[in-house]
């Protein structure tokens, strides 16, 4: 299950919805993506997006997924607006029988959104404001699973 | 007949409009030439595709490369490399 929203999310209240009727889950894997402030200079950081291809690409993502490995489980929220240092910006959550299907395919979906959900970051602070710009090492971090499906 | 163009964050901003409505000349017929022909419609295009390689873009809300047909697209969108996440 995919959502885009403005609210915030509550990890615990999502995990119990998750897991109500499924009794065959043995592992769950939660990350959290949070507004990062490394030099004090951020004070807000506007999230904007692209209505309609924000949900379909993160619905083809999670489709990628499922199909890599067996999850009883899956979902990913992704905020929008404004938000503040430490406030929370996304969440993904996996739940498999055995721990090695949620823990890579957490991973896997976060390098696959970080690349493809077509979110833009733009921070603000005292110095003015600036959109942040793609980090090649997240380029090179979803790149690493078309290696793995090459072996 | 009309296809719906979209920008969206420094692409939006350099242009100074989020959409618009756009009848693409026929002898435009991949993402790369729709690129080069918007160039010519303003300094704010010239300005906002200059540095085109390293622009994304998606036809009908689908990632596509810069040689990707346009074909029969009803929507067409430019934007920088995402960030979220």
């Amino acid at each position: 299950m995919i959502r885009v929203q403005q609210e915030d999310f509550d990890i615990g209240a999502e995990i119990v919805r998750l897991k109500a009727g499924r009794s065959g889950i043995g592992a769950i894997v939660a990350f959290v993506g949070t507004v990062r402030d490394q030099a004090g200079d951020v004070e807000e950081m506007a999230l904007e997006h692209y209505p309609g291809m924000t949900e379909a690409e993160l619905q083809r993502i999670e489709a990628e997924a499922c199909a890599r490995w067996q999850l009883q489980a899956c979902l990913i929220v992704h905020r929008t607006g404004t938000l503040r240092p430490s406030d929370n910006i996304v969440l993904v959550v996996t739940a498999s029988e055995h721990r090695e299907a949620a823990f890579r395919s957490a991973e896997f979906l976060m390098d696959y959104l970080k690349t493809r959900a077509p979110f833009w970051k733009r921070e603000s602070g005292p110095q003015g404001s600036r959109w942040v710009e793609a980090d090649s090492r997240d380029v090179a971090a979803s790149g690493r699973w078309n290696k793995h499906a090459a072996e | 007949m009309s296809t719906r163009l979209l920008y969206f964050a420094w692409v939006k901003e350099k242009i100074g409009v989020a959409a618009e409505e756009v009848d693409i000349p026929s002898h435009v017929t991949t993402v790369a030439e729709l690129m080069t022909w918007l160039k010519t419609r303003g300094p704010e295009f010239d300005h906002a595709f200059a540095r085109s390689e390293v622009i994304k873009a998606a036809i009908d809300q689908a990632h596509v490369r810069h040689d990707a047909a346009i074909g029969a697209a009803r929507e067409i969108a430019f934007f920088p490399p995402v960030t979220g996440g």
